[in-house]
């Protein structure tokens, strides 16, 4: 009887990481212990095919019923860990059974910020995280007139662009001064602003929630600045927060989420944690960070399944993501950080471009807007580990021609 | 009902019957079929969901527009003319049958 891995969670870094450990060989027992009761699935098409008119589309799962059995995977579903206790190696789950393990991974993942303000529970407020979040959502929005969102993130501008779409009239409140703030650049959001405007979206920016009441058979949102907007449906995502409680309780270093090192490791041996909840030191923002995205999610499982098979390594793969809000396709590569230079390339008002993000006058990020090839071309240079200088970057509308294998170079 | 056989680089195939309107990632995904990743969540965002399509099919299905043009640049293993996102590919109309082969690598 081989090793044990026990891994907490059921979302994508822990299918991923079961899987990458049976494709690197590792042949001991392997756990997986999930508290949702659907077969692990995907949470991306939660916010955009979920949101689109006509019948709920089925969940995406991340693997097949059948890839479980097949791989000798012990997937535990409807099961919450009530306690580790890292010096015997057991877990307590909440069922009362005890299970033994001989490394044990932290794959649990984040939830949704509870909205801060009175009313912030009452029926008809939303988040919009799990499956259970988006057949809420899918079922309430045909009846639907007027929605309030609470948040210009991604997920909160892709709802509203999905709600907008259905002809819905939508105010998004925003209490930072732009959209996106925390994850894009100034022009970026600057040009997103417009977009959504131009869409017929009522985006408020320095506007915050105050206060949500029940009003004659559906619900009023009183501003931060003193508008009152009635909505029959309200929709929030202002941010989320890891979980790492689990973890704490159990005596593992936490900050921001799990604290561990380039290898996943937390301060107690054998024990790990990634994805959402991970917070980890990451080469491309020279801190420690917490990323949120499928990215993350899936590379530091591929990276850990080499680690627990006797492959050390950093992980150290360049971040990227996503958001889909209407027709507008973002993608982004890289982390860029207030401060960056941006230099556009293309034109912005064309609907096709990008934005590079230069720090000390080397290229950190790229976002590029419905530019796919673009996004390509940045990861492949990004990830290459060559410097590109602002000065490879004037003249150019595209990254494609930096990254053509002949390319002239300045 | 529709159905798709996918060809494994080994030479196995596997066949699997599909509603109208499905495609060739998500059936995959559902019945489990190796090699066929779909990262994003069918959002062609990834390009983990590389099929070569038939040649003799390659025609009567929608054309590749400009996203997936652009997503299949970055396929891990080689982009051919028959080439498409799993995920774009939908069943259907007059495609009724089609054969896809599955590529060795696809992150």
């Amino acid at each position: 009887m081989g090793e044990h891995i026990l891994i907490i969670g059921g979302g994508q870094s822990a299918v991923q990481l079961a899987d990458s450990l049976r494709s690197e060989g590792f042949a001991g027992k392997l756990t997986l212990i999930s508290q949702d009761t659907e077969l692990p699935y995907q949470r991306p098409p939660l916010s955009k095919d979920f949101m689109a008119e006509g019948a709920a589309p089925e969940l995406l799962p991340l693997r097949a019923e059948s890839f479980y059995e097949q791989q000798d995977i012990d997937l535990i579903r409807a099961t919450r860990v009530e306690m580790v206790d890292p010096r015997a190696r057991i877990v307590h789950l909440h069922d009362g059974r005890q299970l033994g393990y001989d490394k044990l991974v932290f794959a649990t993942g984040a939830r949704n910020r509870p909205l801060p303000c009175p009313g912030g529970d009452l029926e008809g407020v939303h988040g919009l995280r799990d499956a259970a979040d988006a057949h809420a959502l899918h079922a309430a929005l045909p009846g639907a007139r007027r929605v309030v969102v609470i948040g210009a993130g991604f997920i909160g501008l892709e709802f509203a662009a999905a709600a907008r779409a259905r002809g819905i009239e939508v105010t998004v409140l925003e209490f930072a001064p732009r959209p996106m703030g925390r994850a894009v650049s100034a022009p970026l959001s600057g040009w997103f602003t417009k977009a959504h405007l131009a869409a017929g979206i009522q985006l408020r920016l320095e506007e915050g929630v105050a206060e949500i009441a029940e009003h004659s058979g559906g619900l009023q949102v009183l501003s931060s600045t003193g508008n009152s907007y009635l909505a029959d449906l309200v929709v929030y995502g202002v941010g989320v927060l890891p979980n790492a409680e689990l973890a704490e309780a159990a005596g593992v270093p936490v900050d921001n989420g799990i604290t561990v090192d380039e290898q996943l490791r937390t301060g107690l041996e054998g024990i790990y944690a990634l994805g959402d909840c991970a917070n980890f030191p990451s080469v491309h923002c020279g801190s420690s960070i917490r990323l949120e995205s499928v990215q993350n999610a899936t590379d530091q499982a591929r990276t850990l399944a080499r680690i627990l098979t006797g492959q050390p390594q950093p992980y150290r793969m360049l971040p990227w993501f996503w958001s889909t809000q209407g027709s507008i396709r973002l993608q982004i590569a890289g982390l860029a950080a207030p401060g960056d230079e941006p230099v556009v390339l293309g034109d912005l008002s064309s609907g096709r471009f990008s934005i590079a993000l230069l720090r000390e006058g080397v290229l950190v990020a790229v976002e590029s807007v419905n530019r796919p090839a673009d996004h390509i071309a940045a990861r492949k240079l990004l990830s290459g580990g060559q410097r590109i200088t602002a000065d490879r970057l004037e003249g150019i509308t595209s990254l494609k021609e930096l990254s053509a294998p002949m390319a002239p170079v300045a | 009902m529709p159905t798709i056989i996918y060809s494994q680089p080994d030479g196995t195939s596997t066949e699997v019957e599909v509603a109208d309107g499905g495609n060739v990632m998500r059936a995959a995904v559902n019945e489990g079929i190796a090699g066929i990743v779909g990262e994003c969540g069918g959002q062609a965002m990834c390009a983990t969901c590389h099929v070569y399509v038939d040649p003799q099919d390659a025609a009567s299905l929608s054309p590749v527009e400009d996203d997936e043009d652009e997503m299949l640049d970055c396929t891990t293993a080689e982009r051919t003319e028959f080439s498409r996102l799993g995920c774009q590919v939908k069943l259907g109309g007059p495609v009724q049958r089609l054969r896809v082969s599955i590529p060795s690598d696809q992150v």
